[in-house]
Parts: structure tokens; C-alpha cells; sequence
């Protein structure tokens, strides 16, 4: 390694084995987004293939394959794609920087968990090739235990994959503790560190236990010992307390990433200090708190007990102050700034405009005697896209546009940003605003086929869905081609103040010459002072 | 702009739907005045300030307005603790059963719901009920999760097997209304319907007449399809022989079960106390436990008493019942839980 020319950038030399055996955590965040990116693909197919059998009435799959491709686009999406996506790629590709780091803390256990994410993935593929599986994404009990499908695959992928976000977690939190440069206080950091250090600490206390949950699952499966199955002596609804006592904070690991992206992009497009950064560092860190004990509120009609119901809903209902609180920030930053329409900012504004939707309608199902209609109906299905999709992904859109330059060192094409942009936000509410109604009008979810009332409407949503999937084609397509054919990009294409855009694009394989010395935050913007 | 939205209502058919869409949509509006402000915000706030040349113009200094922030916390505090209030009141109400309820026990299973009167009649994906009375679903489940969903009353329970779970509801409005299973359960889950028929009571009561009638003259109508053989295991059961085509009560075939299986070696059903405690009018009274605590005798304890008899033992006695659970079973446990409820309470 000490052979390297570290004046070189650090996509430079080297072959595919070079790529393999690297410890810099650039090259490790570009494996962890081809890897997820290509999941991400994979998942998007299996949406499309969903809302294409529910176009019209009637079957156009069998119900097993589609009860399959349902169960497959939920567990990709949310353990190969939506969890690791920002702060495996971005985060790794960044984090070092932001601080003014060389590298993470445990340079070696960084690859190690790219492996061992990877080694998961491929057993949670082999479950799809061997068969696929088709209990929802949620492994539910009884049904996951005496489902014929390759349950054992899939969930001893998402177990191994748990040690990739668990040792993720704990670099990056030893990171952030020790490596920080000269000057940059824990108040000086940018606010995507404070949402990934939020996540990380969730990453590693919540994962142990799906991890635990799966196993127990499998002994269940294998062994036959009466964890969860009635029939063995067991309870299938503590399955269920298990699953959510991590998936809940998870929806968390998902969300304060983008979330962080957000706060970033728009103090950039707006050239002003951001609105209240102690309420918003803090407030990641009281949402990553409060989620650890929320998760009954998935669990309203499972026949826990009602003072579980009255804690959780009381509890659920707390969530809404500090998420609020984001985002009035967001918008009050704005505020007499110097706003540039750039694709970063046009995805920053979607996450507030479709964030804003998926928060309020948690309100409903936060809500318990309405919570009773709404569980498990297309109002739930369409509640979670909105955060996670118009959420994370809008915040991960927004954040790859943002920091492609300096990645790769070339400019995305802004025209085709603009309008994969606008695809993408007018074909997700199409097919997610209509599921609202949907859901009110009693339409469960995970339904292979239903009743004609719902027809209108399953087919506005399904069109959406290609707005969606023409909108990626078109992202996909131009960042390929950015990367042979796109205009090289400057050292600091928007202007921005924090510490990665001080270096060149792409950066050397040190990131920094000498190291560098922090005197001020993150958003000093504001020339007029008032 | 309304009558749009109009399409999308519901009938309100149950005493509960009125009071949980009451709440929706107070909810509906919050939303949609915060989501106004936040959206009109933001679009002003990018074209009043959106950038005019290639050069940023100056922008103030402004870090934050902690009382505008506190502000803000504190009126969403307010309004979201008032959302959960009411939910809770509401929800109380949707859980409490009504005392003199229609009791009709459901089992779900892959993928049919089946019905049984106390009666013994016994349905498949359709049951009656009569409008402006109280009922109470007892359900359990064969195999899997399923959840007991009816969209015109707002009202859904899941169906777990190993335990009992109720659902309690008023119906307004007579006509069929859907039931769906809303927790996924497999291959057919979205055929997993069913029709709730809600008819005036005197009509309810003729048709459980005609059928005692018919059962006990030993017509076999052609509703024969409809309530039998879908239990197998009654047939089996030497305990519980068939009087020819009378009507057999679900008490009934529990009483016979109850000398059957050996119960009376240590219950009594008379208030005289033997090794284990009587099971006269135990059925909905609290019970003192012998670690100090107090249980309500409902469904779901004299189930766990006969597949976990230890884990609830009445203050005084010895924990030395055995268990029945996979000597039981789930049909055998209603009928001994029906027959212990007919022992008065």
C-alpha cells in the first residue's frame, strides 16, 4: 500500500483485485452502491411486476409467484437496499472526509463487513433462485415456519447481513469519537454526520436482536422447538415483539440518513445557515431514542394487551414533535436564502413536499381506534412509501446528485436530472396517493386480486409505477454515461462550505494533503448580517 | 371537490364507524392545515428567493429562532396528545364487550371463516346477524394468522391460533357487508371472503327457528352442505355420540367431554370443592390466583388452564392438573369452554 501515489485520485490504478482488497473507505462506499444500487434494480423490477398484477382484476401471475414477488421486493428493498444504501455508500464515502479524516477508524473491518453484507445478499438471492419465498417480508409466525419456500435462505441472509450493519455502526461511531481534525467540535459537524451517527448507534443496539430473531426461527424450522408455533407450544405473536422491537428503530436506520442529506443540500442551494442545527443534531438523536420504544405500534390488533396499546400510542404519538420540528427547520432555512433550482435541490424539496405526507399519515395510524380500520390496508402500504421512499430515497436522490461530482469528478447532465426528477415525483404520487383511498376504502394489502371497487384506482396506480420506472431508466442512464462523457467537474461545483469540497474532485487517495484545521460550522453562509 | 371524495366513503354500519371516521377526519384536517403551511412555505419561500443570476445575491446571517422552534413543539405536542386521547376513548369503547352479547364463535383457517352459533348451527363464509344488538366474536384460528376485517364497521381483530381473541360490534345498518382477512396467511389470502348479513332481529330469530325446527323434526334441508362436516372430529369422539339429528349444542358436547376426559375425577360442577376447584359460575368472575394476583375466568383462561394448568393455579389449590394440549383439541376446547359458561355466571 505505501507503494501508492497518494498525490493520485483514488479511483486511479489498479485492477478489479486492487478494488477487492482495498481498505480505503472511498472505494469501499462505490462497492457498497454498486452493490445496492444493483439491488435496488433488482427490487424495482419485482415492484413493477407487482402493480402490473394489480392493473386490472383478475389473475395475470398465480398467486403463489405473486405472494413471492411481494415478499422479494420488501426484503430487498428494505435489508439489501433501503438500510445500507446511505450509510454504507454514502456515508463511508464521506463520513472520513466531513471530519477531515484520512480514513474510518478500523480501515480492515470496514471491507470485512462489505463481505460479509455481500455474503448475505448472496444467500438471501439464493433463496430467490431456489425457489423464492413468501411470507412478506416480515417472516410472520406461524405461516414462515410451515411455509414450503426458502425461508432458511433468506433468513439466515438478513442474520449475516446484520453483522455487516453492526460493524458499519461501530466504525463509524469510533470514527466520529476519535478521528475528528483539529477544531471540529461535536457542534461543527455537519448535520449528516449527526443523522449518521444517530443511525449507527441504532445499527448496533437493535440488529443484535433481529438477528437473534432469525436464528430462534430457524431453530424453530429445523429443530422443532416451540419458539413461536402454537402447535410446538410456542406464541406467534412474541415473533412478532421481536421482529418490530428492531424493525421499528430500523424504519429510523432508514430514514435519519436522508434526513441528514436533506439538512445538507438545502443550506447549500439556499447559501444560508441552517434554521436551529442544535434542534435538528438533537433531534436525530431524541428520534433514534424514542424508536426503540415504539414498536407495538405495529402490533394494535394482534391481540396485545390494551395498556401495551395505550403506552405505544401514547409513545408513537411523540415521534411527531421532533420530526416536525426537521421539518418546519428545512423550510425556515429557505427563508430570504439565494435558492438554486439545481437537481439536488429539486430532491431535497420532493423529500420535504412527500416526507411531510408520509409523517402526517402516521398520525392516523398512530391514532388507535383509527389505527383498528386502517391496519394492514393499502393506507399502511402507502404510508410507509411515503417516508421511505418519498423520505429516503428522495434524501438518497438527492445526495447522490449532490456529491456525484465530487465522487466521480464529472457533472451529472442537469436537463436530464431535471426531468427524471420530475418523472420520478409525478409517478410516485400516482401510485402512492392513490393507495391512501384505497386503504380507507378497506383494500388490505398483500392482496393477489380484489374486489371490482377498487379496480379505478389499482390501475392509476400502477401506471404510476411506470412514470417511476421510466424516471429511473433515465437516472441510471446519465449517470453512466456522466461518468465517460459528462463535463469534469470543479473542486466545488455549488459552492458548498463543508470540508469534502476544500479537496479535489475526485479525491486523492489521502483525501487531504495536509491535514486541516476546522475554525468555523459547517454553514457559514450570510454575508448580511442582521 | 367533496362529492369527489364522497366516492370513496364508506356506509357506516356499525356504532363504532361513525365515531372512528369523526376522528379521522379531525386528523385529516390537522393534517392537511400543517401540510399547507409547510408546502405554501415552501414553494413562496423558492420563488420570492429563487435565484435571479449566475451569482448568488447576499443572504442574511440567521441561525435559528429557538421561541419560533419551542413554539412549535410545544402546539404539536398539544394537538398530538389530543389525537391520541380521543383514539384511546374511542378504543376503550371498541374493546368493551356489552354484557347479554350474541356470542358466535369463528375459526379462520385456510382460507374459508367459519361460523357456529351457540345453537351448534354452524356457517361457512357467511353469518347473520341481527341489526341493533350486541355481538361478540369469539375467534381462534386453525392454522396461521388471519385478521377478522369488516371495512363497513371500521373494525378488525387478528385471529391467532393457540389463544382466543374477540371482537366486539353493534351493527346500524342491515344489508351484507364484507369481510376480509387482512393479516397475510398464504396462497389464497385475498379469497379469503366472507358476508356479514345484517338483518332486523324478529327475522335473525325466524331463521335460527326454522333451523331448530328442522334440526330437531331431523329434516335434512338443503342448508345441510352449509353446517355440517366441516368439524370431522365430533364424529370420532365416543364421549360425544350423535342423538340422532337433534340439534347438538356445543354445551352439550362439552358436558360430555368434561366425564370423558376425567375432569370430574377432580372438578365439580356443583360448588363442592374436590382436588381442583368447582366450575360452578367461575365463568366471568374474578378468580384469586395462589401468587396473590386476581384473573377474570374468561375464554382465554380456561383455555391456558387446559394446555398450561400451572401456569395460573387458583389460590389453594395444588399445581397438579396435568396439561391437555395436544390431547384437546382447538374444536373440543370451545365446546368444554362453551360447557363451562352454561355452568352459570
Amino acid at each position: 500500500m505505501s507503494a501508492t501515489d497518494h498525490t493520485k485520485n483514488y479511483l486511479q490504478g489498479g485492477g478489479l483485485w486492487s478494488w477487492l482488497t482495498t481498505l480505503d473507505h472511498k472505494r469501499i462506499g462505490v462497492m457498497y452502491m454498486i452493490a445496492t444500487m444493483f439491488f435496488f434494480a433488482i427490487g424495482g423490477i419485482f415492484a413493477l411486476l407487482v402493480r402490473l398484477e394489480l392493473f386490472k382484476t383478475g389473475p395475470l401471475f398465480s398467486p403463489d409467484t405473486y405472494n413471492k414477488f411481494f415478499t422479494l421486493h420488501g426484503a430487498i428493498m428494505v435489508f439489501m437496499f433501503i438500510i445500507p444504501v446511505i450509510p454504507a455508500a454514502l456515508g463511508n464515502f464521506f463520513l472520513p472526509i466531513q471530519i477531515g479524516a484520512k480514513d474510518v477508524a478500523f480501515p480492515r473491518l470496514n471491507l470485512l463487513s462489505w463481505y460479509i453484507f455481500m455474503i448475505g445478499s448472496f444467500l438471501l438471492v439464493l433463496a430467490v433462485l431456489s425457489g423464492g419465498v413468501d411470507t412478506g417480508w416480515t417472516f410472520y409466525t406461524p405461516y414462515s415456519i410451515r411455509s414450503a419456500t426458502s425461508v432458511i435462505f433468506a433468513t439466515l441472509g438478513v442474520f449475516i447481513m446484520g453483522f455487516s450493519g453492526i460493524l458499519t455502526g461501530l466504525n463509524f461511531i469510533v470514527t466520529i469519537h476519535k478521528l475528528r481534525a483539529p477544531g471540529m467540535t461535536f457542534h461543527r459537524m455537519p448535520l449528516f454526520l449527526w443523522a449518521i451517527y444517530a443511525t449507527a448507534i441504532i445499527q448496533v443496539l437493535a440488529t443484535p436482536v433481529i438477528g437473534i430473531t432469525t436464528v430462534l426461527l430457524v431453530m424453530e424450522r429445523v429443530l422443532h422447538i416451540g419458539f413461536f408455533d402454537p402447535k410446538l407450544g410456542g406464541d406467534p405473536v412474541l415473533f412478532q415483539h421481536f421482529f418490530w422491537f428492531y424493525s421499528h428503530p430500523a424504519v429510523y436506520i432508514m430514514i435519519l440518513p436522508g434526513m441528514g442529506i436533506v439538512s445538507e443540500v438545502i443550506t447549500v442551494f439556499s447559501r444560508k445557515h441552517i434554521f436551529g442545527y442544535h434542534a435538528i443534531a438533537y433531534s436525530s438523536l431524541a428520534i433514534a431514542g424514542i424508536s426503540f420504544i415504539v414498536w407495538g405500534h405495529h402490533m394494535f390488533v394482534s391481540s396485545q394487551s390494551p395498556l401495551a396499546n395505550f403506552l405505544f400510542s401514547l409513545l408513537t404519538m411523540l415521534v411527531a414533535v421532533p420530526t416536525a420540528i426537521k421539518v418546519f427547520n428545512w423550510t425556515a432555512t429557505m427563508y430570504r436564502g439565494s435558492i438554486w433550482l439545481q437537481t439536488p435541490m429539486l430532491y431535497a424539496l420532493a423529500f420535504i413536499f412527500l416526507f411531510t405526507i408520509g409523517g402526517l399519515t402516521g398520525l392516523f395510524l398512530a391514532a388507535l381506534s383509527v389505527d383498528v380500520h386502517l391496519h394492514d390496508t393499502y393506507f399502511v402500504v402507502a404510508h410507509f412509501h411515503y417516508v421511505m421512499m418519498g423520505g429516503t430515497v428522495m434524501g438518497l436522490l438527492a445526495g447522490l446528485h449532490y456529491w456525484w461530482p465530487k465522487m466521480f469528478g464529472r457533472m451529472y447532465p442537469e436537463g436530464w436530472g431535471k426531468l427524471s426528477c420530475s418523472l420520478i415525483f409525478i409517478g410516485f404520487n400516482l401510485t402512492f396517493l392513490t393507495q391512501f383511498f384505497l386503504g380507507k376504502m378497506g383494500m388490505p394489502r398483500r392482496y393477489h386480486d380484489y374486489l371490482p371497487q377498487y379496480a379505478p384506482l389499482n390501475m392509476a396506480s400502477t401506471v404510476g409505477s411506470w412514470f417511476i420506472g421510466a424516471g429511473f431508466l433515465i437516472m441510471f442512464t446519465y449517470f453512466i454515461w456522466s461518468l465517460f462523457k459528462g463535463a469534469k467537474a470543479p473542486a466545488n461545483p455549488w459552492d458548498a462550505k463543508t470540508l469534502e469540497w476544500t479537496i479535489e474532485s475526485p479525491p486523492t487517495t489521502h483525501n487531504f494533503h495536509k491535514e486541516p484545521v476546522v475554525t468555523t460550522g459547517p454553514y457559514e453562509y450570510g454575508e448580511v448580517k442582521i | 371537490m367533496i362529492q369527489f371524495f364522497k366516492i370513496f366513503e364508506l356506509p357506516r354500519s356499525s356504532t363504532m364507524a361513525g365515531k372512528i371516521d369523526a376522528l379521522y377526519d379531525f386528523v385529516f384536517w390537522v393534517s392537511m392545515i400543517s401540510f399547507l403551511i409547510i408546502v405554501i412555505g415552501m414553494v413562496y419561500f423558492v420563488w420570492r428567493y429563487r435565484r435571479r443570476g449566475v451569482t448568488p445575491e447576499p443572504t442574511p446571517y440567521i441561525t435559528g429562532h429557538t421561541p419560533t422552534e419551542v413554539s412549535v413543539a410545544v402546539v404539536l405536542f398539544i394537538i398530538v396528545m389530543a389525537i391520541f386521547y380521543w383514539g384511546w376513548v374511542d378504543y376503550t369503547e371498541i374493546i368493551t364487550s356489552k354484557p347479554g352479547s350474541l356470542e358466535i364463535n369463528v375459526t379462520g383457517r385456510q382460507w374459508l371463516w367459519e361460523f357456529e352459533y351457540t345453537n351448534g348451527r354452524k356457517t361457512v363464509n357467511e353469518a347473520l346477524v341481527p341489526k341493533g344488538q350486541p355481538v361478540k366474536l369469539i375467534m381462534g384460528s386453525a392454522d396461521v394468522l388471519h385478521s377478522f376485517y369488516v371495512p363497513d364497521f371500521r373494525l378488525k381483530q387478528d385471529v391467532v391460533p393457540g389463544a382466543y381473541t374477540k371482537l366486539d360490534f353493534t351493527a346500524i345498518q342491515t344489508g351484507e357487508h364484507q369481510v376480509f382477512c387482512a393479516e397475510y396467511c398464504g396462497t389464497a389470502h385475498s379469497k379469503m371472503l366472507a358476508k356479514l348479513k345484517v338483518v332486523e332481529p324478529e327475522e335473525y330469530q325466524k331463521w335460527q327457528k326454522t333451523w331448530e325446527v328442522e334440526q330437531s323434526l331431523g329434516v335434512q334441508p338443503a342448508q345441510a352442505a352449509e353446517s355440517s362436516e366441516s368439524r370431522p372430529t365430533g364424529i370420532e369422539n365416543p364421549a360425544a355420540p350423535r342423538h340422532g339429528a337433534a340439534p347438538e349444542l356445543p354445551a352439550e358436547r362439552g358436558k360430555a367431554l368434561f366425564t370423558a376426559k376425567g375432569c370430574t375425577a377432580c372438578h365439580s360442577v356443583t360448588g363442592q370443592i374436590l382436588v381442583g376447584p368447582s366450575l360452578k359460575g367461575v365463568f366471568g368472575h374474578e378468580v384469586d390466583l395462589n401468587d396473590d394476583s386476581r384473573i377474570t375466568a374468561d375464554e382465554n383462561y380456561i383455555r391456558e388452564s387446559l394446555t398450561d394448568p400451572q401456569l395460573k393455579v387458583v389460590k389453594g389449590f395444588q399445581p397438579v392438573m396435568p396439561t391437555y394440549k395436544g390431547t384437546l383439541k382447538d374444536e373440543e376446547i370451545n365446546d368444554l369452554v362453551a360447557y363451562i359458561k352454561s355452568l352459570g355466571n
